[in-house]
C-alpha cells in the first residue's frame, strides 16, 4: 500500500497538526497555531474516491516552455526579482493550491539534463530558492512553500536549520524538495569533491541515470535523514523559562543526534527550536528505481512522471515495491503521490494546442519533458486528473507552460472545474502544509527517549 | 536644527540570540524565535530610521561542563532566511547577515547574499566571521575547521571568490530581450578563481542586486582582525563600549585603513550597546541595576566563574566570597562561546583583585564585570551621551542590543530618537534605498581594489563601446 486509500479518511482529525505540541506561555503572543477555526468540514470536496485531490504547481522562472520568456505577457527582465514571485505565488494561493515549489540548483540552467551549456536564448539565472521561499511566506497565509535544494554539495546542518527558520517563518507551511546535483560541472563550483560526469548515453535512460548517480542517491538519502534527525533535536516542550532554577531550556530535551553517515557525520542539536511542523513536509521528484527508493525512505510526498494511464500504474506499482524494499511502514508515515505534468491550458478548444506550436516554433524545437506534456482546455485536463487519480494518485503538481498565462487558467479554470465535480476544496480547512496534505504532526524521535 | 556639521550617529538593532542580555523571565518577553518577534523588532528600528538590523550567528549550541548550555536564551534561526523574510515585511531597514567563513562555501554564500540584496532591493549586508573552533565544526560533514593562524587567510580569500562571482555578471548582462531571442549575454556569470584555500571554477547563477556587493562587516578582535578589517570591511562591530577604551580602538583601527589607500569614513565602527531609557535618570538607574540583577541568576554568576576558573565551583555559594582555589588555565567547560575563547588565567586574575578591592560576592562580580549598561537615563540624558560618544570619536554609532524581545527598543525610539533627531545627528527620514546610502558608502566597491572578471569585463566593453 502506498497511502492513495484509506489512510487518511479520518475527516477533520489532519488538522489537529495545525498546533505545534504543547508550547510554553509565552508563546501566546503569535505563536504559530492560534488560527484555530477552519471553516467547513470538507464534506463537499470528496469525489467518487472519498478524498479530495491535491493540487501542486511547479514555478520555474517564466514557465517551463523554453520560450514562455518571450510570450506576450511574460516579464522576462522581472524573473529575479521579488514582485514578480510575490504574484504568482497569490494567484496560486487564491486558487486554494495545496503548495507551490521552487525549483534551483547550484548552477546555471542549462537544456540539457547532465551539463551546462552556452545558449543565450532561454531563462538563465536563478535566485535561492530557501530565501525566496522564506521572503513570501509573510506576504501569504494558507499556501505551502517548497523550496527545492540540493543534497550534494550543502551542507546538511544548514539545509535542516533553513528549512527550519522558513517553517517556523511561515508558520507551518514549509516544506522541502531535496534534490541531488547530478551535473559534474555544479562541483566545479565548491572545488571539494568530483561526481559522475553523466555521457549522452546515460541521459537517454532513467534507469542507466540512476545506476551511475546511485552513490549520490544513498548519500542524499543520508542527508535527508541526518536533516529530519536535527529537525527531532529539540523536542516540542524544550524551552521551560524556569525562573525558579535559571534555566531557559530543558537540557534533556535537546539531543545531540550523534548521524554517522557513510561519507560525514553531524552531532548537532539543531540551533533551531523545533518547528511548527515538526518536520516539514519532504518532496522528491522520481523517474526510476534507485529515485523512488529515495523517495521511499525519506519523503512525504513523491512526484512521479508518468505519460498515460497504464504508466501511471505501473509506475504507481514500483514506487509501491520500492517502499516495501525500505521496510517503510506507510500507515504510520504514509507517502502521497502526486503525478507531475506540464501544461498548456485554453478555453477555447485547441486554441492551447496551436499556442503550443507557435512556442516551439519559437523556440525552434518541439517542447521535450520527462513530464507528460498536455495542451487542452481546463476541463480536459480535469477528466484526464480524475482518469489518472484512479490509478493510484493523490494528486497532482502541474507544471505550467507559460506564466502567468497556464497558472491563471489553473487557478480560474481548473481548480472551479474541479470544484464543480466536488473533488477539490473550496477553501483552505487548514493552516498548515501537513494540514493540506493531512499528513499528521509525528512527534519527535527523541521525545519518547527523554 | 544645528548645523550639520555633526557627525551622524549611525544606529543598528539586534535581536539577540544567546548569551545573558535578555530578560527570558520577564513577563514581556516573547518568542525568540516566532516570526512576530522579528517582525516585531525590525519594524519597530525602521520607523526609528535605523541603519540596519542585524543576526548574530552560532553554529553549535554551548555546552557547559559537557552538557548543552541551558541558563541563556537559546535557539535561533538561519539568519539568511530570517532576513529574507524581514525583507518582505520592511523597506529600507537594512539587513545584515553573521555567516561564517570557514563553515561555508564562497559559491553559496554569495549566491545567498546576491539573492537578499536582490529580494530586499539593496538592503544586504554580511557580517564575515572566522570562529574557527573543532566543537562546532563536529556538526559539519567535512569536519570544517581551521588552525587559528589559517582563518584569516581563508576569510580574505573567501571574500575575495565571493567578490569575483558577484562581479561575474556584467551590469547588463541580463538582458531579457524578447524580439531579439537573447536571454543573457554570452559567458555571463563566467568565473575561475584559484587560490590556496578555493579551487573553483564555472558559471554563477545570480546576477548580484543593486548593492553589487553587500556591505561587508567584520568583528574581530585581533590584529589580525584588525587589518582584515581595515583593507576589506566596510563596517567592524567592537565589544568597546566604555568611551576611553572605544576611543583608543578607534583610534587604531581607522590608522590601518590608509595602509590599504581607503580613507577613515571607508569603515564605520559600532560597537554593541544597550540603553536603558526611564522617565529621569534615577529612575533608568534603578531599572538598569534591576535589570542587571535579572540577567545574572544565582546559576548564571556560577556557571560565569566556572567559565573563567576552567573547573566545576558548583559547591560554591554565589552570594559568597570568590573560591580561594586557583584557575585551571588549560580546561575548556564552557565551549562554542567566543567571548571566554582566551586570556582565561588573565581574566581570573582581574576578577579577583575587583572582587577582594570591592568586597564582592560571586553573583555581585558578575554582575559588575557582565551586566554594564552602555546608555542609562532619562531620553536626554541618553541622547546626549549617544551624541557625546560619536562626536568625540569613540564611535561611528551603535548596535543596540535589547534586553527584553521584541519590545525592548520601543522606548528608545519612541522618546531618544526624537531628541537625536533634534540635535540633527540622525536622520528625519530614509534619503536612499540601498544600505550603503544609510551608511554614506560609496555606491560600489572600488574596482581598482577588487577588479574581478566582471568589473574588468564591464570596463573592457564601455572602452570598446565608447
Ligand atoms: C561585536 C561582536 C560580535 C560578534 N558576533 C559573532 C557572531 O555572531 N558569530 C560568531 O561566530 N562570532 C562572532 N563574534 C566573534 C568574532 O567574530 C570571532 O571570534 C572572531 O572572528 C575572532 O576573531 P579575532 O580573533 O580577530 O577576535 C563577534 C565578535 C564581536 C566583537
Amino acid at each position: 500500500m502506498t497511502g492513495t486509500n484509506g489512510t487518511h479518511d479520518s475527516n477533520g482529525a489532519h488538522d489537529s497538526n495545525g498546533t505545534p505540541g504543547s508550547k510554553s506561555a509565552h508563546d501566546s503572543n503569535g505563536a504559530p497555531g492560534s488560527k484555530g477555526a477552519h471553516g467547513s468540514n470538507g464534506a463537499h470536496t470528496k469525489g467518487a474516491s472519498g478524498t479530495p485531490l491535491h493540487l501542486a504547481v511547479a514555478l520555474d522562472g517564466a514557465g517551463w516552455h523554453p520560450a514562455a520568456w518571450r510570450e506576450q505577457g511574460a516579464r522576462p527582465g522581472e524573473l529575479l526579482t521579488a514582485a514578480y514571485w510575490a504574484g504568482l505565488v497569490a494567484e496560486a494561493e487564491r486558487g486554494l493550491l495545496d503548495f507551490v515549489t521552487f525549483e534551483d540548483a547550484l548552477g546555471l540552467q542549462s537544456a540539457a539534463f547532465h551539463r551546462p551549456d552556452d545558449r543565450t536564448d532561454q531563462v538563465r539565472g536563478s535566485v535561492d530558492a530557501v530565501l525566496l521561499a522564506a521572503h513570501l511566506a509573510p506576504l501569504t497565509t494558507r499556501i505551502g512553500l517548497v523550496p527545492t535544494t540540493n543534497v550534494t554539495h550543502t551542507e546538511p546542518f544548514h539545509l535542516a536549520i533553513g528549512i527550519a527558520t522558513l517553517d517556523h517563518a511561515a508558520e507551518g507551511r514549509a516544506g522541502w524538495r531535496p534534490q541531488i546535483s547530478s551535473r559534474a560541472a555544479d562541483a566545479a563550483h565548491f572545488g571539494r569533491r568530483t561526481t559522475p560526469l553523466l555521457t549522452e548515453e546515460d541521459v537517454t535512460d532513467s534507469e542507466l541515470i540512476a545506476a551511475r548517480l546511485r552513490e549520490l542517491f544513498a548519500e542524499g538519502a543520508e542527508v535527508v535523514e541526518a536533516v529530519r534527525r536535527l529537525w527531532d533535536s529539540w523536542d516540542d516542550d524544550a524551552e521551560i523559562r524556569d525562573a525558579a532554577t535559571g534555566r531557559f531550556i530543558d537540557r534533556d530535551k535537546v539531543h545531540h543526534i550523534d548521524f554517522q553517515g557513510t561519507g560525514f557525520s553531524v552531532k548537532g542539536p539543531s540551533i533551531t527550536p523545533r518547528s511548527p511542523q515538526g518536520q516539514p513536509p519532504v518532496v522528491s521528484l522520481a523517474h526510476a528505481s534507485t529515485p523512488y527508493e529515495f523517495a521511499a525512505l525519506g519523503s512525504d510526498v513523491v512526484h512521479i512522471t508518468p505519460h498515460d494511464r497504464a504508466g501511471t500504474t505501473a509506475i504507481v506499482a514500483q514506487v509501491a515495491e520500492a517502499v516495501e524494499r525500505t521496510g517503510r511502514d506507510v500507515e504510520a508515515r504514509p507517502l502521497r503521490i502526486f503525478a507531475d505534468l506540464l501544461v498548456l491550458l485554453d478555453d477555447e478548444p485547441g486554441a492551447a494546442a496551436e499556442r503550443l506550436a507557435r512556442l516551439d516554433e519559437t523556440a525552434g524545437a518541439e517542447l521535450t519533458s520527462d513530464a507528460q506534456v498536455f495542451a487542452g482546455t481546463p476541463a480536459e485536463l480535469a477528466d484526464l486528473l480524475l482518469d489518472r487519480r484512479s490509478a493510484g494518485l493523490d494528486g497532482f503538481r502541474l507544471r505550467p507552460g507559460t506564466l502567468p498565462h497556464d497558472l491563471t487558467a489553473i487557478t480560474r479554470g481548473l481548480v472551479p472545474e474541479l470544484q464543480r465535480r466536488g473533488v477539490f476544496r473550496t477553501e483552505y480547512e487548514s493552516t498548515t502544509l501537513r494540514g493540506h496534505l493531512r499528513l499528521q504532526r509525528p512527534a519527535g524521535r527523541y521525545e519518547a527517549a527523554g | 536644527m544645528p548645523a550639520n556639521h555633526k557627525k551622524q550617529v549611525h544606529l543598528a538593532a539586534q535581536l539577540p540570540g544567546i548569551h545573558n542580555v535578555t530578560v527570558w523571565s520577564d513577563p514581556r518577553s516573547g518568542s525568540q524565535i516566532s516570526p512576530d518577534s522579528f517582525i516585531r523588532l525590525a519594524q519597530t528600528v525602521e520607523r526609528g530610521k535605523f541603519d540596519f538590523f542585524f543576526l548574530a550567528e552560532g553554529l553549535r549550541l554551548r555546552e557547559h561542563k559537557g552538557q548543552v548550555y541551558d541558563l541563556d536564551i537559546a535557539g535561533r534561526p538561519e539568519n539568511l532566511t530570517a532576513l529574507s523574510t524581514l525583507a518582505a515585511v520592511t523597506t529600507h531597514l537594512g539587513l545584515a547577515a553573521t555567516v561564517n567563513a570557514t563553515f561555508n562555501e564562497p559559491y553559496e554564500v554569495a549566491r545567498r547574499f546576491a539573492t537578499l540584496d536582490r529580494l530586499s532591493g539593496g538592503r544586504a549586508a554580511w557580517n564575515v566571521v572566522t570562529s574557527y573552533d573543532a566543537f562546532t565544526g563536529e556538526n559539519f560533514r567535512r569536519g570544517g575547521f581551521l588552525a587559528e593562524a589559517d582563518r584569516y587567510t581563508r576569510a580574505a580569500e573567501f571574500l575575495g571568490a565571493a567578490r569575483e562571482l558577484w562581479d561575474s555578471w556584467g551590469e547588463d548582462d541580463l538582458r531579457a530581450d524578447a524580439a531579439a531571442g537573447e536571454f543573457v549575454r554570452p559567458g555571463a556569470g563566467r568565473f575561475a578563481h584559484r587560490g590556496q584555500h578555493f579551487d573553483i571554477a564555472g558559471r554563477f547563477t545570480t546576477p548580484p542586486g543593486p548593492q553589487g556587493h553587500p556591505v561587508i562587516i567584520q568583528s574581530g578582535e585581533s590584529d589580525a582582525g584588525r587589518e582584515f578589517a581595515a583593507s576589506d570591511a566596510e563596517v567592524i562591530f567592537s565589544k568597546h563600549n566604555r568611551v576611553d577604551v572605544a576611543r583608543s580602538f578607534y583610534r587604531d583601527v581607522k590608522q590601518r585603513l590608509a595602509r590599504y589607500g581607503r580613507s577613515p569614513d571607508d569603515l564605520l565602527i559600532l560597537p554593541t550597546a544597550n540603553a536603558v531609557v526611564a522617565d529621569t535618570d534615577e529612575e533608568a538607574a534603578a531599572y538598569a541595576r534591576e535589570i542587571s540583577r535579572e540577567l545574572v541568576s544565582p546559576q548564571t554568576a556560577i556557571a560565569h566563574l566556572e567559565a573563567v576558573w576552567g573547573r566545576d565551583l558548583s559547591a560554591y555559594d554565589p552570594d559568597g566570597p570568590l573560591p580561594g582555589i586557583e584557575p585551571e588555565d588549560d580546561a575548556h567547560l564552557l565551549k562554542g562561546h567566543s567571548v571566554f575563547r582566551k586570556g582565561r588565567g588573565e581574566t581570573a586574575r582581574q576578577w579577583r583583585k575587583l572582587a577582594e578591592e570591592r568586597n564582592l560576592s560571586i553573583r555581585e562580580l558578575v554582575i559588575e564585570v557582565g551586566g554594564r549598561q552602555t546608555f542609562v537615563g532619562s531620553p536626554h540624558t541618553v541622547a546626549r551621551a549617544i551624541d557625546d560618544f560619536v562626536q568625540t570619536g569613540g564611535a561611528d554609532g551603535f548596535v543596540l542590543v535589547p534586553h527584553l524581545t521584541p519590545g525592548g527598543l520601543d522606548d528608545f525610539v519612541d522618546r531618544v530618537v526624537p531628541l537625536l533627531q533634534e540635535r540633527g545627528v540622525h536622520r528625519d527620514d530614509y534619503t536612499g534605498t540601498t544600505l550603503r546610502d544609510h551608511l554614506g558608502l560609496s555606491d560600489a566597491p572600488r574596482p581598482a581594489r577588487w577588479g574581478g572578471p566582471g568589473v574588468r569585463r564591464r570596463r573592457d566593453e564601455k572602452e570598446t563601446s565608447a
